[in-house]
């Protein structure tokens, strides 16, 4: 698991130049401070995370859980909560605060992200499969998975067949994204390449567990 | 407004001249050679201009020994020395590929005459 993780938001991609003026392509994660509200040890909860807030939100806004909750850590009440599962928790206190700077020499990152949803996705776009002839006697059957299995043996479709069904709107994590800015006054960190999940999406952030 | 272009605002070039498809440009482009860098010019008429933001780029058209030769740059790219317009080109379209096709005299651009 991971040493140092953060809680963010996609803002989007777009562009910069690198050392060698070429076009880097990268996405734009806006890191506010984070908050820490609860530290949960192995001990007393059975794993080791850190659970965080981030921006504000009003005092009337809140249900009476989540206000008490918010009051016996003593830290102000954040848009939503999130666990960040880490290693090792030694150092954190309640009320602390964690920016992006925690990542600034950090040279690779993963982000966990829901993706965003395709709704109910053909066998051609949620596996890759080729589909079928666009001519040639081809009847309506221009997109459809073809076959599914043998004939009396086994006469069942195979566990785990690749078929059409619900795509996207998972957790999914990229592995080993390069850091290509942080940036602690505007609160930004520029990563190389795509990142899950549509603008705005919330995005975990922790060093890259399986290295470079 | 982009979201992203608090990021973009400090990529952009504020030095770009104004041009469009049919100008003739000289675009002084930086070429490095080893551990030498040195300014190579490439003059040729606009034949497109598209994108908008840090993404755009422009296309510039010359002939080279007879052969017809295109390069496209990204406008704010900082491999561009300089941008020079030497001539305004009078065309009706915004994207000059019928060039392309052309050869010797038909393949020149109208040059634009203020009255």
């Amino acid at each position: 698991m991971a040493n140092k993780a953060i809680v963010g938001e996609k803002v989007g991609m777009t562009q910069v130049w690198d050392e060698d003026n070429r076009v880097l392509p990268v996405t734009v994660l806006r890191i506010r401070p984070n908050r820490v509200v609860q530290v949960k040890t192995t001990e007393r909860d059975g794993y080791s995370a850190l659970q965080v807030t981030v921006g504000r939100k009003d005092a009337d806004k809140l249900t009476r859980p989540e206000a008490g909750h918010f009051a016996a850590g003593g830290v102000e009440a954040g848009e939503r909560l999130v666990e960040l599962r880490l290693d090792d928790v030694d150092g954190y206190e309640v009320g602390q605060e964690i920016t992006v700077e925690s990542l600034a020499e950090q040279a690779r990152v993963d982000v966990t992200s829901v993706s965003k949803g395709k709704g109910f996705a053909g066998a051609m776009k949620r596996h890759g499969f080729s589909g079928q002839r666009a001519s040639h006697g081809a009847h309506k059957v221009h997109r459809k998975p073809g076959a599914v299995g043998q004939c009396a043996t086994p006469s069942r479709v195979f566990k785990g067949k690749r078929l059409p069904g619900r795509m996207g709107n998972r957790r999914t994590t990229m592995l080993n994204l390069e850091v290509v800015q942080a940036d602690a006054e505007r609160e930004l960190l520029l990563v190389r390449g795509s990142v899950p999940g549509p603008r705005g999406a919330t995005v975990l952030i922790r060093d890259a567990v399986k290295g470079g | 407004m982009q979201p992203t272009d608090l990021v973009d605002q400090q990529n952009l070039r504020d030095d770009v001249p104004d041009f469009a498809a049919g100008d003739t440009l000289k675009v002084h482009v930086r070429v490095v050679e080893g551990n030498r860098q040195r300014v190579q010019l490439f003059e040729g008429v606009v034949i497109k201009r598209q994108g908008s933001g840090v993404r755009e780029t422009f296309t510039v058209r010359k002939l080279s020994f007879g052969v017809g030769v295109e390069r496209t740059f990204p406008v704010h790219s900082p491999i561009i020395d300089r941008i020079e317009v030497a001539t305004r080109g009078d065309v009706r379209r915004a994207k000059l590929y019928y060039l392309r096709d052309r050869v010797g005299k038909r393949a020149k651009v109208k040059e634009k005459r203020e009255f």
